[in-house]
């Protein structure tokens, strides 16, 4: 081992190390500290938005509650995001694990077929997808948007969980075989406690999606008792007569912040997820 | 058993001809009563089906397809016609007309039960042949459940995947269908449903596409841009996200786990809210970086980023770097999980030949992690390339191009394919467009995949 010699190149290094770290964090948190700001600002234009306000006050979020639909918006998307995430993870884990541990008929071509499905633009979909509802009765519904959004992230699901369960050693399962288990206890037993990082990766990802996702919604959902998130919070600025951007801010803020500590608590899984993903592809 | 055997006269062809008669009938001469039962009520249910949803019962001026036809007869005329009548203003109001997407849509969803039908009919004649072939040869009578207890054991795979199969059939393949259909129709805004019939028009719309010159032209830019924004997308997140990872890495950085959390931050932030956010802090008119920059006397007026016609760059440009703080947490957190599983020892071996610190990352770390990361480049590529979010919340496509047919400067084929389909309900031409994107990203990808031999492992 070298004796430990802090030479000036080395102190010059980490100083600049620090000063980049810093000079990035600044970039990140400045956008989001504005938001912040703005949604405690006491005006409502967004000409006098900014990171510190000259008075705070809670009046947005109190509107926020008191005078538009944001909790209905806030407690639909909830639940969208809820069964989008235990419905996909199961979808998925199953699909994954009959590409990854049996032989049969079509499996090439299945997956295949599943990769090539993720290159159609949504919009080739949309209509027919809106059509499709207008026949079962499932526009304008939750359970509708819910449907959907499993669907279309099954197949990225499938493959990334697919390569994942690869990786689990097959020894696993003809042990339980030997020892008399079915192959849906394997499943449930073995191969969801093994694969839970990957599931949790998952799991976070369907659970992130519906408050973000503008398209379906837009499409799908038209009364206003069932908006979600997404579309209520953009209908408050992209309206030019209206001129909400604190209230917006302030919408903002609480659909971010659960998300975020969300991603921030389970970051260990998230890259053990992305990691494992990236090895097989 | 000797029983049995006594009694199999039938050849094996003869319990196939008798399944192809009556769903179900050859499993009955085979004895598999339950299986046969099960066959013969699937078939029972696409009658009943047909039967009750048409109009059977009134057919006193002959059997018409669109009049008495059911869910399968009548999806199949309408998927054929598109409709013949459309709706129009009468006496005593509209009178009752087709409406030729909905025709389309019921006649995709019958073809596609139809199809599955198909499949069970097949097997279902298969299934009797097989099992009266066996029983000549063994002599062996099996019952209906221990025939199924064998098949639930050898179709395991099909069983557990039917649920995540049925969905993507038809909330994925079926509505592709359609809308690949959509391009070889007149289904447009001036020609919309009930009032109006759809027609087929074969390649029609294609041609346009080719031969009018504002299409082509339109097109080609806009796909020049997209190709250009998902490869600087694409490898701008890439490198800085590595760039990042790799300083976090240094054993002289404190707080690794704290600063982690930090730049993690865009990526945890829902996407739409974050541009929503840049776009607002981009307002040319009431937003702060304007104000500051005015304010500070950096320029002389205020600059209307994404808005200005005659700075086509700026916002381009903006645009990618917006693109950057949104996508490089992404890159960061995969480079930082692969780095830890890059082991030590290559690091002594370099140390020890007197490498310096940019010899090790570019002939040890970047390949390694290079090999590691690949095929999920390429899946940034293409979503990079239908990047919807980004551009559609933070510029709207904007700086608005008058030499383009529904098309601003930053727009995305993705972003143009929304305003032509659902702001300017030009469908069918959207539907063009989307087969035309689809095309080129499948083949680029399908050639990647090829090259990393991810098939190949299958």
């Amino acid at each position: 081992m070298k004796p430990k010699r802090t030479t000036l190149a080395a102190v010059l290094k980490t100083t600049l190390i620090y000063i980049e770290l810093i000079v990035v964090a600044v970039i990140v948190i400045y956008p989001l500290m504005w938001i912040v700001g703005s949604s405690f600002g006491s005006s409502k234009g967004l000409a006098n938005a900014s990171p510190i306000p000259a008075d705070t006050t809670w009046n947005n979020y109190i509107n926020l509650f008191r005078n538009t639909d944001f909790p209905v918006w806030y407690m639909n998307t909830l639940k969208v995001a809820a069964a989008n995430m235990v419905f996909g993870v199961l979808l998925s884990t199953l699909g994954a694990y009959a590409f990854s541990r049996f032989k049969f008929k079509g499996k090439k071509a299945s997956l295949l077929t599943i990769l090539i499905l993720q290159m159609f633009p949504t919009f080739l979909t949309a209509i027919a997808v809106y059509m499709l509802f207008l026949n079962f009765g499932l526009l304008d519904s939750l359970t509708g948007l819910t449907i959907v959004g499993v669907a279309a992230q099954l197949p990225y699901n499938i493959w990334l969980l697919k390569g994942y369960i690869d990786n689990i050693s097959l020894s696993f399962d003809e042990a339980a075989l030997i020892d008399g288990a079915s192959r849906t206890q394997i499943f449930i037993r073995i191969i969801m406690p093994l694969a839970s990082p990957m599931l949790t990766f998952v799991a976070v990802l369907q659970f992130a999606a519906p408050w973000m996702d503008f398209i379906l919604p837009r499409l799908l959902i038209s009364s206003e008792e069932k908006k979600t998130v997404a579309i209520g919070l953009y209908s408050m600025i992209s309206d030019q007569t209206r001129n909400e951007f604190t209230l917006f801010a302030a919408g903002s803020v609480i659909v971010a912040i659960p998300i975020a500590i969300l991603y921030i608590v389970l970051q260990k899984y998230l890259i053990n997820g992305l990691t494992a993903g990236g090895d097989k592809g | 058993m000797n029983q049995s055997q006594n009694k199999q006269t039938a050849p094996a062809w003869a319990a196939g001809v008798l399944s192809a008669i009556v769903w179900g009938g050859g499993q009955w001469l085979n004895r598999q009563y339950l299986k046969g039962l099960l066959f013969f009520l699937i078939s029972a249910g696409g009658i009943t089906a047909e039967l009750t949803t048409g109009h059977y019962n009134d057919m006193s001026a002959g059997f018409r397809l669109r009049d008495n036809g059911g869910f399968f007869l009548k999806g199949l005329w309408g998927l054929v016609t598109l409709g013949t009548q459309p709706r129009k203003m009468g006496i005593s109001g509209l009178t009752p007309g087709d409406h030729s997407i909905v025709l389309m849509a019921n006649g995709i969803i019958a073809l596609f039960v139809i199809l599955i039908l198909v499949f069970f009919y097949i097997w279902n004649i298969r299934d009797a042949v097989r099992v009266r072939r066996r029983m000549e040869e063994s002599g062996l009578q099996h019952s209906s459940l221990q025939d199924m207890k064998q098949l639930w054991e050898s179709m395991y795979a099909y069983i557990v995947l039917s649920p995540a199969a049925l969905l993507t059939l038809f909330i994925c393949v079926l509505p592709i269908v359609f809308g690949v259909l959509i391009a070889f129709t007149d289904y447009s805004r001036s020609n919309t449903p009930p009032t109006k019939l759809v027609h087929w028009v074969g390649f029609d719309n294609f041609v346009t596409v080719t031969q009018v010159f504002s299409w082509m032209h339109t097109f080609l830019n806009v796909l020049l841009w997209t190709f250009v924004w998902a490869i600087l997308a694409t490898i701008t997140t890439y490198f800085f996200g590595f760039f990042q990872a790799v300083l976090l890495n240094n054993p002289a950085v404190k707080f690794k786990k704290l600063w982690r959390s930090i730049y993690i931050l865009p990526w945890a932030v829902p996407a739409m809210i974050s541009a929503l956010v840049f776009k607002s802090m981009f307002n040319g008119q009431f937003g702060p970086i304007s104000q500051f920059l005015l304010d500070k006397g950096f320029t002389d007026e205020r600059i209307y980023w994404f808005t200005d016609p005659s700075h086509v760059s700026l916002a381009r440009i903006l645009a990618l770097l917006i693109n950057l703080w949104l996508g490089f947490p992404y890159f960061m957190a995969l480079i930082g999980g692969t780095l830890t599983t890059v082991s030590d020892s290559y690091y002594e071996a370099a140390r020890m030949d007197g490498a310096t610190s940019s010899q090790t990352f570019w002939r040890i770390t970047f390949p390694i992690v290079y090999r590691a990361t690949a095929p999920l480049l390429m899946l940034s590529f293409v979503s990079n390339f239908n990047n919807f979010g980004v551009i559609y919340f933070l510029t709207e496509g904007g700086p608005a191009n008058p030499n383009y047919n529904f098309a601003g400067n930053t727009d995305l084929l993705i972003t143009w394919l929304y305003k032509l389909t659902l702001d300017n309900r030009l469908y069918n031409m959207g539907a063009v467009m989307s087969i035309i994107v689809f095309l080129i990203v499948a083949s680029f990808s399908l050639l990647n995949l090829r090259k990393s031999k991810s098939l190949e492992e299958l």
